[in-house]
């Protein structure tokens, strides 16, 4: 198993298309906490589905103030279908050209398959990261790993009194 | 091995002994149709069971792809304010394939709750934090889907045919009767 990017290490940027005609860039979210979920492909199935399940506690992350982005190699139409079936409201990044660019630089892709693992990480808000995870492809990790860590990063950021108004907004 | 962080308490729908030597803790959906096929598999384990084994059901919508899941969940715990959360959790069940508002409110008038108060409890989302609270509890155990099953507060990994169920919880048994 390859081993994925590790905490402490400074997350590596990029930019990636997250619509036909939109692009997202990591560093434009300095400042406040990010996990970036990447996962082999759209449209597993539903009721063990990750993406699902992230969706459903989004409201959770937002009190952290945290951003999630889910990474796959799919393409921007693939992702906006699947966005639109699951009724997702996060964006899906398509790490598409050069194929799996992104998922290499933080060791999280499988080249036998030519798909993104099923790896977690959780960013501060410098952009370093926080505290990362990879499940077995088939598992859905769930979400607790990552609460404990943005609980984490909240304690912080609150003993240094940098505490974002949008953290304490329920 | 994931553990069951939320234990069973007064706020918790229970079937069975309270004391009993096995309790079995499922987080579901009412319209997922995976916890359709479980429901009576799960039935079938508490008669293998009897008297030995305490069931809890704690919601686990996912109402962004089960649209009458977060409804139904509200409305069994409106039953259950009246006594009747298991009528209700077993009929919504019963009628998945059909589960819709008007289904969810029939079997309320059939089970004779007040039509009004009820209609008046999920408009204003009166069991809403209730269902939530189960949620996150389920999150914080490590719950990725549903169905999700414990047994004594481990959770069980297996499938959830009968067969499994019971070896699970029959291997639980005797790994306590050694430690």
């Amino acid at each position: 198993m390859s081993s994925i990017l590790a905490a402490g290490t400074r997350a590596p940027n990029f930019t990636l298309r997250v619509t036909p005609d939109q692009n997202l860039t990591l560093s434009d979210l300095r400042g406040k906490p990010v996990i970036l979920a990447f996962y082999p492909a759209d449209w597993s199935p539903v009721c063990g589905d990750q993406v699902t399940l992230y969706n459903e506690i989004l409201p959770e992350f937002h009190k952290h103030g945290a951003e999630l982005l889910g990474i796959s190699v799919d393409g921007v139409w693939c992702h906006a279908a699947f966005a639109r079936d699951r009724h997702l409201h996060f964006p899906l990044l398509s790490d598409f050209e050069p194929k799996g660019e992104v998922a290499r630089k933080y060791r999280a892709y499988r080249a036998s398959e030519g798909v993104c693992e099923r790896a977690l990480f959780v960013l501060d808000r410098q952009g370093t990261i926080a505290w990362s995870y990879c499940s077995p492809i088939a598992v859905n990790p769930g979400a607790d790993g990552i609460l404990d860590a943005l609980e984490k990063l909240s304690n912080q950021a609150d003993a240094h009194g940098h505490l974002e108004n949008t953290s304490l907004a329920k | 091995m994931a553990i069951l962080k939320i234990p069973v308490s007064q706020s918790d729908h229970v079937r069975g002994p309270a004391h009993a030597p096995i309790t079995l803790v499922e987080y579901g959906d009412y319209e997922c149709p995976h916890c359709g096929l479980a429901y009576p598999i799960v039935n079938q384990v508490e008669l293998s069971f009897s008297g030995r084994m305490r069931f809890v059901f704690r919601h686990f919508p996912l109402s962004e792809v089960h649209p009458h899941a977060e409804i139904a969940a509200e409305s069994a715990e409106f039953a259950g304010a009246a006594g009747m959360f298991w009528d209700m959790h077993d009929a919504l069940f019963e009628n998945q394939s059909r589960l819709s508002v008007a289904t969810i409110f029939m079997i309320g008038a059939g089970l004779g709750l007040p039509q009004a108060a009820m209609r008046h409890a999920l408009e204003t989302g009166q069991y809403k934090d209730k269902v939530r609270s189960d949620f996150m509890g389920g999150i914080r155990s490590g719950v990725n889907g549903t169905p999700a099953f414990f047994i004594n507060g481990l959770r069980h990994d297996g499938p959830y045919d009968y067969a499994s169920l019971v070896s699970g919880i029959q291997m639980r048994l005797a790994a306590e009767a050694n430690s």
